[in-house]
């Protein structure tokens, strides 16, 4: 299937990318050479296969109800490019 | 150059637990070898003062024989890791000023066991690349030379700032982190060794992600004893990371016995790629042999879905690291773009923050997990997985270790090979199934090219086999005898 | 099923919940920051909450035991491999840009839930399946003139989403499941289902149709906090939408926000853009496995629920099917009342309790945990009634002085001399001190004016400051005025 430059608008809109209509051309060349080459997997018989969902052969691991972390605010805003009262803040949002 | 620089991590632990020289004399003969492999870009942020102050710290503990493992051996650190206070930027601009307040428990680990750091190394953008000219902060050169041509060359990526600086002199060791190859592949573009182990052996816990079921730090070294003394920090259990392996942790330099004597070795039939240089060829046949020669025995094994490997591996890092570098958006840390609205803001930043290369795995993971193309890519992908899984598992029924090329050429010119990815994304075909399959595979430099080039042989083990890996890794490494070094040694004229 | 009459006829409107309940735990569901309501801002974050680069989830043990306690009660499949997904979008108090949910393999299957009607006849309404995942922070937009605000106090905290099957057809019956559903969940102590806190919010589906005809093009209304506004939305939402079809528009399937101060929704602006979340497992994690032992521990240690507790309630202490359901409606309630029925009659506990006690409470603006009679105290005052100690009326007056003082029922009896006076001879000599000053009325007693026995009873009642036992008074005056 063609990738074409409306579908890199629309990913690149999912992905917050801002992009020019040009790079928007380019990318979609540049994508559209991936995806050919990616395709080739649909050679591969995978009737019947179980994807994998991970390579480590292990439960996943718990931890205990306790609070452990938290109270950090003066770190956890240290690299904040803006911040008001304890907050971080961005551009106005309207619901 | 000093003849501190020129020691290997082993025997730099062994001369400053022998009184030899102190913690102080090695870290600012490093300090100065720092300065001076500035023209090859493998530092992004040097830290002096604090490898002064962590040295004076190992040579009191060296003093009252309370040495720990490490102690007092600087090295360097992939700027992938975050480190507390210290810039992390993983060689991106949206990350610039940024300054972590936790440490990884990889390097944690290391400090911990009383190693020094002298700085962030350089690194591809996000770790996405194979020869460290996706970094936003100008590519590293490799300190090596064609024969008779002072053409700039690539370090491989994306650990090629770890393993410029090792080569150079410039670090005794390095951290690295392989996804697809980032530590193998510049070690054998540097005439290095680079570990890359099995998947959940260490933490990822603060390394900066890039594919998550990918990611594997490791240590990038000059010789194999290297490796596993620096294994040995960097690996253990991490609660903090649902994907670490709570397992025995095995005394990995004891590993190093030199006999393989009755070893099965599997030589993987699909890796006699198309075009594949002769020189490479060659050099992996002379790899069994000596293998051969020290006792084992060489049996062919199949690993059918090799060819499928790159494409798995281009659907789902991409679709991780769509993901994962969502929280890049100008809000909590890194780079603001300001903008009228929210998404406007998000959008500048993430446009102006991430480099090509970045923008172009964003989009491809963003369109392969996108509606009604998650089964066709990213499923398929997951169960072509699978099966490249299950080839390992059938092969290693046969066999005890694998033994490969570790790339499919010697370090080539900057410029060369760029404008097309995926001639690119090639580079990785001999590693990239290791980290798919979630394995231990260890890089060793073997040999020369025509032109003078290091080439590296790649052995594979079974999962939580770092032990054999680096055992017949280290039988490699003696029946190679690789003396070569490169053109740039750090402080040599 | 209730019908609402539109211009072209009877519309049936079709509902489905999606109830986003807050995991009862100490920390998140991924990090050990707490879950405390009303910190400061950001001060209750690690700095996994707030997405720093490097950062890793590992769940929390009892937030998955409380999911699949809510599955049991919901008597749903327990799924013992279930996977945790991403779901990638961008927004301001979503550090991550993407949540941790549940997706294709949620940890709860299919179960069901029995609401009880006003009426008192009984639906059964579908649960598709229970899924964890972490809340987002909260963004305040009304602190600045042009920016947001980002708390991420509630980041990551563990909700359980809960979705029901399209089965409700009215808005009474959309209550009725949220009321039935806080209830279990508050049984189990697997979420406290405070709504002013914003521990259970509701999303609410609804489409209309012409009975018995074709599903209509749903609408989601985000985020309804309160049970009324949940009748109301989906009221308003209903007429909306047959007001569109019937001047021939078509519903565009959308979200949409409700306004509670206008008691409209509207469409919500941020979610205009067609989603796409690209759900994919999430390779931080492993797929959840549960051991079949542990889960069958739990299955073994499950409290009594509301509806089997109702049923008991009904055939034990033989309490109208009404009066069970109002006590088990909450736990502190059914407690409460079996503290005060045991071992005494339990129709005389379950009308103190539902009667002046809930009364009370009411008047006093407190919740039964806080009552200031507890339910020993309210015993030992039926107790006191029964065994005649005092009566009925005299009941009454301890009771306030219960509620007022805090004293037991005993104390307050003793202090103020109220014991009931049973002793006949006492009862006689009040009696014969009446009869001895009111010949006359004797005489009109005795000659048919019957009525007048209430006056003796009165007066008999007045000399003993009300103690005297009514019975008795009746039966002594009886006989003495038989002559």
């Amino acid at each position: 299937m063609a990738l074409d430059k409306a579908t890199v608008a629309r990913i690149a809109s999912l992905a917050r990318i801002k992009m020019g209509e040009e790079e928007q051309t380019r990318m979609a060349d540049e994508l559209n050479h991936l995806i050919t080459w990616i395709e080739q997997l649909a050679e591969v018989d995978t009737t019947g296969v179980e994807a994998m969902t991970s390579v480590v052969h292990m439960k996943n691991p718990m931890r205990e109800d306790k609070v452990t972390d938290g109270g950090i605010r003066d770190k956890l805003l240290a690299n904040a490019p803006n911040e008001a009262r304890g907050f971080f803040t961005v551009p106005k949002v309207v619901e | 150059m000093s003849a501190l620089t020129e020691l290997g991590l082993a025997e730099a632990r062994d001369g400053l637990r022998a009184k030899k020289f102190s913690a102080r004399e090695i870290t600012e003969d490093h300090i100065k070898a720092v300065e001076a492999a500035r023209p090859l870009n493998a530092y992004l942020c040097e830290t002096p003062e604090k490898a002064l102050a962590m040295a004076a710290a190992s040579d009191e503990r060296l003093a009252k024989g309370e040495g720990k493992p490490l102690d007092g051996l600087p090295l360097a650190i992939k700027d992938l890791f975050c480190t507390e206070g210290v810039p992390t930027t993983a060689g991106s601009k949206i990350l610039e000023g940024f300054k972590p307040p936790y440490e990884s428990t990889v390097t944690s680990q290391l400090w911990r066991d009383g190693a020094v750091m002298l700085g962030k190394v350089n690194l591809d953008e996000f770790a996405m690349g194979s020869a460290n000219i996706t970094s936003a902060y100008g590519h590293v050169e490799n300190p090596w030379r064609r024969k008779g041509d002072n053409h700039a060359l690539v370090p491989g990526g994306s650990s090629g700032g770890s393993a410029a600086a090792v080569a150079a002199r410039a670090a005794l060791a390095a951290t690295g982190t392989d996804t697809g190859g980032s530590i193998r592949q510049p070690a054998a573009f540097c005439g290095l060794v680079g570990l890359k182990p099995t998947y959940g052996r260490c933490s990822r816990w603060g390394v900066v992600a890039f594919a998550s079921s990918l990611d594997q730090a490791g240590p990038m070294t000059r010789s194999v004893r290297d490796a596993a003394v620096m294994l040995q920090s960097m690996a253990g259990y991490d609660p903090k990371d649902s994907t670490s392996a709570n397992v025995p942790l095995p005394n990995f330099e004891a590993a190093l016995t030199g006999d393989i004597r009755g070893m099965r070795i599997g030589i993987p039939r699909e890796y006699r790629i198309d075009g594949m240089p002769a020189e490479i060829e060659t050099l992996w046949e002379r790899g069994i042999e000596w293998l051969k020669a020290a006792g084992a025995t060489p049996v062919e094994v199949s690993l059918k879905m090799t060819e499928y490997a790159l494409p798995v591996y281009y659907i789902i890092a991409p679709a991780e690291a769509s993901s994962n570098l969502a929280r890049y958006d100008g809000e909590r840390f890194g780079k603001r773009v300001n903008g009228d609205t929210l998404d406007a803001m998000y959008e500048n930043t993430r446009a102006e923050g991430f480099g090509a290369e970045v923008r172009r795995r964003i989009l491809i993971g963003t369109y392969v997990l996108s509606a009604g193309y998650y089964d066709a890519y990213y499923l398929k992908a997951q169960k072509v997985r699978a099966l490249i899984a299950q080839d390992f598992d059938k092969a290693f029924e046969s066999c005890d270790a694998l033994l490969t090329p570790t790339a499919p050429s010697a370090a080539f010119g900057i410029g060369e090979k760029f404008d097309n990815p995926i001639q690119m994304y090639l580079n990785d075909v001999f590693t990239v199934t290791v980290n798919l399959a979630g394995l231990p595979g260890i890089s060793v430099p073997a040999g020369l090219s025509s032109e003078g080039l290091p080439l590296g042989l790649q052995v594979i083990g079974k999962a939580f086999d770092e032990e054999s890996v680096l055992r017949v890794g280290q039988v490699i490494e003696q029946a190679a005898q690789f003396t070569a070094k490169p053109a740039f040694i750090a402080g040599e004229a | 099923m209730s019908l609402i009459k539109g211009e072209t006829g009877d519309w049936e409107m079709v509902i489905g919940l999606e109830v986003h309940a807050q995991v009862s735990s100490q920390s998140k569901l991924f990090s050990g920051a707490s879950t405390a309501f009303g910190s400061e801002p950001n001060t209750q974050v690690s700095l996994v909450d707030a997405a720093f680069p490097g950062m890793l989830p590992v769940i929390n043990k009892l937030c998955v035991e409380q999911a699949v306690k809510t599955g049991l009660g919901l008597e749903a499949e327990i799924n013992l491999v279930s996977i945790f997904d991403r779901k990638n979008y961008f927004y301001a108090d979503l550090p991550a840009g993407y949540q941790i949910s549940q997706y294709t393999r949620p940890v709860v299957g299919k179960g069901r839930l029995v609401l009880d009607m006003p009426d008192g006849s009984s639906r059964e309404i579908g649960i598709t399946r229970l899924h964890l995942e972490q809340d987002a922070g909260k963004s305040l937009h009304d602190q600045h003139p042009t920016q947001t605000y980002i708390d991420l106090n509630r980041s990551g905290i563990a909700l359980m989403e809960i979705v029901s099957e399209p089965d409700i057809r009215s808005s009474e019956e959309a209550a009725a499941y949220v009321k039935k559903l806080r209830s279990i969940l508050r049984y189990l102590g697997t979420c406290d289902g405070n709504m002013e806190e914003g521990s259970m919010r509701c999303d609410c589906n609804v489409s209309v149709r012409k009975p018995g005809g074709p599903l209509g093009t749903r609408c989601e209304i985000k985020n309804v906090n309160s049970m009324r506004f949940v009748m109301q939305a989906i009221d308003y939402e209903a007429r909306r939408q047959i007001e569109v079809i019937e001047e021939g528009g078509t519903i565009k399937q959308e979200t949409r926000l409700f306004d509670s101060g206008r008691g409209i929704t509207r469409p919500m602006r941020s979610k205009e853009e067609a989603h796409d979340y690209r759900y994919f497992p999430d390779p931080d994690l492993l797929p959840l496995e549960l051991d079949g032992a542990w889960v069958q521990q739990l299955r073994s240690a499950m409290p009594e629920l509301p509806d089997a507790k109702k049923a008991r309630f009904v055939s034990q202490y033989a309490l109208s099917p009404y009066d069970a359901g109002v006590l088990v409606d909450e736990l502190a309630s059914a407690n409460y009342f079996e503290t005060v029925a045991k071992g005494r009659d339990a129709k005389l506990a379950c009308n103190w309790v539902m009667g002046d006690l809930f009364g009370a409470l009411n008047k006093l603006g407190v919740d039964i945990a806080n009552s200031p009679v507890k339910a020993e105290s309210l015993g030992e005052l039926i107790s006191l009634i029964s065994d005649n100690t005092i009566s009925g009326r005299i009941a009454k007056d301890v009771f306030a002085a219960m509620l007022d003082t805090g004293k037991n029922a005993g104390a307050i009896v003793e202090e103020q001399g109220l014991r009931q006076v049973t002793d006949t001879g006492a009862i006689e000599q009040a009696i014969d001190a009446i009869l001895a000053k009111e010949g006359e009325k004797i005489a009109e007693y005795r000659s048919g004016k019957d009525k007048l026995f209430g006056f003796f009873v009165g007066q008999v009642m007045k000399a003993t400051q009300g103690k005297a036992n009514p019975a008795l008074v009746n039966d002594l005056l009886k006989k003495k005025l038989a002559g």
